[in-house]
């Protein structure tokens, strides 16, 4: 027997129709093309795939803020769709990546912090109070920060506030939307070391979508490629960078540069074609780029196959 | 090997506030030189002050700018205009908002050439479609035609490259060219570069936020803090051997697989950069130094820790003492 | 804090500042019954002119009203007319922009429609046409501006909604569990109202010229109302020999719109350089 898992994903969808201009046809996009996955708590899955993969929508469905055109999403054995606003805040709670934007720049610290807590509208005013309080410290940040305004504080200041509003409610999973590609390096590491305790002390469950691998392989317990609003890669951290299986994985792992001088440039291969949602290839979306194709790949969808446990991959070559 | 720039005591100022402070670095022929740093060190408006593009309000000082041998410094606006664009290009982070969206491609390839250089409209777009195929671009004839809203970041960003080398320049400086492409594009931009830099001779100011591509590209590193160069020395040495306290709390705060275990915390920098003002003596790091000491609010001597590896900080000279 | 130590700004704020405060106390310090006719004392020049007198510094109209007190009083009018215009048709107006702008579709396209409809409508004409149906009152004259000056508020909430309801301070209200109309308030509101500050003063403006020409046109404020417009409209069978009956009003009326536009203009400088910080 085993546990709910914390988040389940079946066959999520979302297709967006975009209007076309004064003589063009409303195209269909893809954004994101039935993803199903599973994660235990506690769990650490991180998204990573190039712009216009569709990581955003993702997230955004499992947010809540996205309705998927199909499928499901499953928090703790919950039907996402099924849950009120108030009980989904209770549950899953956002961390996004612009610090600047994030934060209403007319409200104080405190304020915004208290948000999720005033909207739930069943707490004493010194409940909130005190939960503030106990929040703001948790993070790192003191009273008095917590009267000044959004502007008055640094980036890495403002993402701690950020976390201190998605934590108040003590949910079970926290989406991080790139929570640290808007930052510095040297901040960067703060706000991960301090997402990385926070799940540690209070068992959460964490969403990580980002494009920096190293960070991703630095944080993560899982991982999953997306491409093209496929999901084509799925696997435990250390098996996905250690043996990386579909041809995609290999080459978004070859273009990581690490800071060791004299390894050189690694040449990706993977060309100049980007990948438009709008126009999504035949066959293996990812044949036109892909280093290993073969005829098949034009014409035909591959499979998932479940090569060993707990790891997908949707690709002709397994 | 011969020296393309030679920057000396470079300061920037804008009002009371001091955005760069005494700022020296030389980038030979045929090198990339990489300034690294967080953002507000000063290391765009470096760039910036180079080619004397900085807004109205800054004020620029320095002992002296030499490009190829020739002091820049004093240069009339009329003289540095034919230099820019011609002997010393400029790439930029975002290549949607350095070129004009309407206008093709085609046409502001060759009007750089043409403003430089005497050539009729068929030589200027000639040239134009061998560097773009140079640098990677598909169909070279067809994008002249395009605007740049028709091509994709990676694509722009190698016209970007194609334009600033229509007039063979001798030093090309890039802010940030790749920190607005996915990372597939960051490393085949990043390969082009360096292929130009053997092929052509060229020297690049290349200036970036990320130990990794300085890593990988760079042959010299200067790495900037609070407006001024903190540590400068080949890439080798400087990573080998960081000598100044941020340089290497700077490389402890990235994750390196297989350094860092999972889960493990990283290191980090406590607190944040200071605003530089008018009055300011010492070391400007002593806030966030795990080492500072009282003599770290004197003036900061330079050391030689290694051949042509220099850091300004007190610490060798304490360390020197104690033995 | 925006800078709002412009030039124009400032006499733009003294202008409307001492408009407003001679409007509410001028009246009783004159001396003098706004309303009071004295046909001994009929178009006395003002003090600076031949013929002029102390008692009546602006001198008296063609009834022996005192000019200034008449003045001030119109003035009490036309602000009370240009504030209580834009309550009316900012509430309107930004109920319907941020709705719109919020929801987007079908609710979007609605808004749309009335405010294609609303532009189509051609302000005095329908205006004149109400008043002269139901007959001039004061209240009539707010109520018709109100309900049809409010398009503006409506364009400017509606785009300004447009750009803040896809920031993530909105998106992470949304996934603590507010309501829509939580948002609205909360959120959206506060972060536009700058903007909307901006069409209040070009509104106000906007209905005392209106009022003013409602008036002059005899359907506006019914007279003995001393409303500048009616001031003027009184004054031009006058004015051949007696100019300074409309100069006065004309001036006054020019110089408080004046200041009011310009008071509009400082803020609009003022919140834009605080939006691209």
């Amino acid at each position: 027997m085993s546990k709910t898992p914390a988040l389940t994903l079946k066959d999520l969808s979302c297709t967006f129709h975009v209007q076309g201009g004064l003589f063009q046809p409303a195209r269909h996009v893809r954004a994101v093309d039935r993803i199903s996955v599973s994660l235990e708590e506690g769990g650490v899955l991180g998204i990573v795939g190039e712009s216009g993969c569709g990581k955003t929508t993702l997230a955004r469905m499992i947010l809540g803020l996205q309705n998927p055109t199909s499928g499901e999403a499953f928090v703790h054995g919950q039907r996402l769709s099924e849950l009120d606003r108030r009980a989904r805040a209770r549950l899953i709670q956002p961390v996004f990546q612009d610090p600047f934007s994030s934060l209403n720049p007319k409200h104080r610290i405190e304020d915004i912090i208290a948000l999720p807590l005033r909207a739930q509208g069943s707490f004493e005013p010194h409940e909130i109070e005190r939960r503030t309080a106990a929040i703001l410290e948790r993070v790192g940040l003191s009273t008095e920060q917590g009267r000044r305004l959004p502007a008055e504080l640094s980036g890495g200041q403002r993402q701690r506030v950020a976390i201190a509003r998605a934590l108040i409610l003590e949910p079970r999973i926290v989406v991080c939307d790139e929570p640290t590609s808007a930052l510095d390096v040297s901040v960067q590491a703060q706000i991960l070391n301090l997402l990385g305790e926070l799940r540690r002390d209070l068992n959460l469950t964490y969403v990580f979508i980002s494009h920096n691998l190293a960070v991703v392989e630095h944080v993560a317990s899982e991982v999953m490629v997306m491409y093209l609003g496929r999901m084509v890669e799925h696997n435990t951290t250390a098996r996905l960078f250690s043996e990386p299986r579909h041809p995609y994985t290999q080459a978004l792992l070859a273009s990581v540069l690490t800071p060791e001088p004299g390894l050189g440039l690694p040449d990706v291969g993977l060309g100049d074609i980007m990948p438009d949602p709008a126009n999504i290839p035949s066959g293996c979306r990812f044949h036109p780029r892909c280093l290993k194709a073969q005829p098949q790949c034009a014409t035909i969808e591959p499979l998932t196959s479940h090569p060993s446990d707990h790891a997908t991959v949707e690709c002709h070559l397994f | 090997m011969t020296a393309i720039l030679d920057v000396q005591n470079l300061a920037v100022r804008f009002g009371p506030t001091l955005a760069v402070r005494n700022a020296s670095f030389t980038v030979q022929k045929g090198e990339t030189h990489c300034i690294v740093g967080e953002s507000g060190c000063g290391k765009s408006v470096t760039a910036l002050a180079i080619m004397n593009l900085l807004a109205r309000n800054a004020r620029r000082d320095a002992k002296s700018i030499a490009f190829a041998g020739q002091d820049i410094l004093a240069y009339s606006d009329r003289q540095m205009e034919d230099v820019r664009g011609n002997r010393m290009a400029m790439i930029f982070q975002e290549p949607m908002t350095s070129l004009n969206p309407s206008y093709t491609i085609g046409s502001q390839m060759t009007e750089v050439l043409r403003r430089h250089h005497n050539t009729t409209r068929d030589l200027a777009e000639q040239r134009a479609i061998g560097l773009m195929q140079r640098v990677g671009i598909t169909a070279p004839q067809m994008r002249l035609g395009q605007y740049p809203h028709q091509l994709s970041g990676g694509l722009r960003q190698r016209v970007m490259i194609a334009m600033a080398l229509m007039c063979d320049p001798e030093l090309l400086i890039a802010d940030e060219p790749t920190t607005a492409l996915d990372v597939t594009v960051q490393a085949q931009i990043l390969r082009l570069l360096a292929e130009l830099k053997q092929e052509l001779g060229l020297g690049i100011l290349l200036i970036t936020h990320d130990l990794g591509i300085v890593a990988r590209v760079a042959d010299h590193v200067s790495v900037m803090y609070a407006g001024e160069v903190i540590e400068t020395g080949r890439t080798a040495d400087l990573f080998a051997n960081p000598s100044h306290p941020y340089t290497r709390g700077l490389i402890d705060c990235v994750p390196v697989p297989g350094k860092i275990k999972p889960g493990e915390a990283l290191g980090s920098i406590p607190g944040t950069v200071p605003v530089m003002k008018d009055g300011f003596s010492g070391c400007a790091f002593r806030f966030r130094c795990p080492q500072a000491s009282e003599i770290c609010t004197q003036a900061v001597p330079r050391h030689e820790v290694g051949p042509n590896h220099l850091v300004q900080c007190h610490l060798p000279s304490r360390q020197g003492g104690a033995q | 804090m925006p800078r709002l130590k412009e030039l124009g700004f400032v006499i733009g704020l003294v202008i409307v500042g001492v408009v407003f405060v001679a409007a509410v106390i001028g009246p009783w310090l004159t001396g003098h019954d706004a309303f009071a006719q004295n046909l001994n004392a009929r178009l006395i020049p003002p003090f600076w002119m031949e013929g002029g007198s102390s008692q009546h510094w602006l001198g008296t109209d063609q009834l022996g009203r005192d000019y200034l007190t008449r003045l001030l009083y119109g003035a009490r009018i036309s602000l009370f007319i240009g504030i209580l215009t834009v309550i009316t048709s900012g509430i309107i107006g930004t109920t319907l922009g941020v709705l719109g702008g919020f929801y987007g579709g079908r609710i979007d396209d609605a808004v749309l429609f009335v405010i294609t409809c609303r532009l189509s409508i051609p302000v005095v004409l329908v205006a004149l046409a109400v008043v002269g149906l139901v007959g001039s009152s004061l209240t009539l004259v707010v109520t018709t501006l109100g309900l049809l000056l409010w398009d503006r508020f409506a364009v400017v909430a509606r785009a300004t909604t447009m750009q803040i309801r896809s920031l993530d301070y909105v998106n992470a209200a949304w996934c603590s569990g507010c309501s829509p109309l939580d948002i609205m308030r909360h959120e959206i509101l506060p972060n536009i109202s700058s903007h909307l500050m901006v069409v209040c003063t070009l509104e106000i403006a906007l209905a005392i010229l209106l009022e003013a020409s409602l008036s002059f046109l005899g359907l506006g404020v019914p007279p003995p109302l001393p409303s500048w417009g009616l001031m003027i409209a009184e004054g031009k069978d006058y004015m051949f020999f007696s100019a300074w009956v409309i100069m006065i009003p004309g001036i006054a009326l020019f110089t408080l719109v004046l200041g009011m536009n310009m008071v509009g203009d400082g803020l609009r400088r003022a919140f834009g350089t605080q939006v691209i910080k």
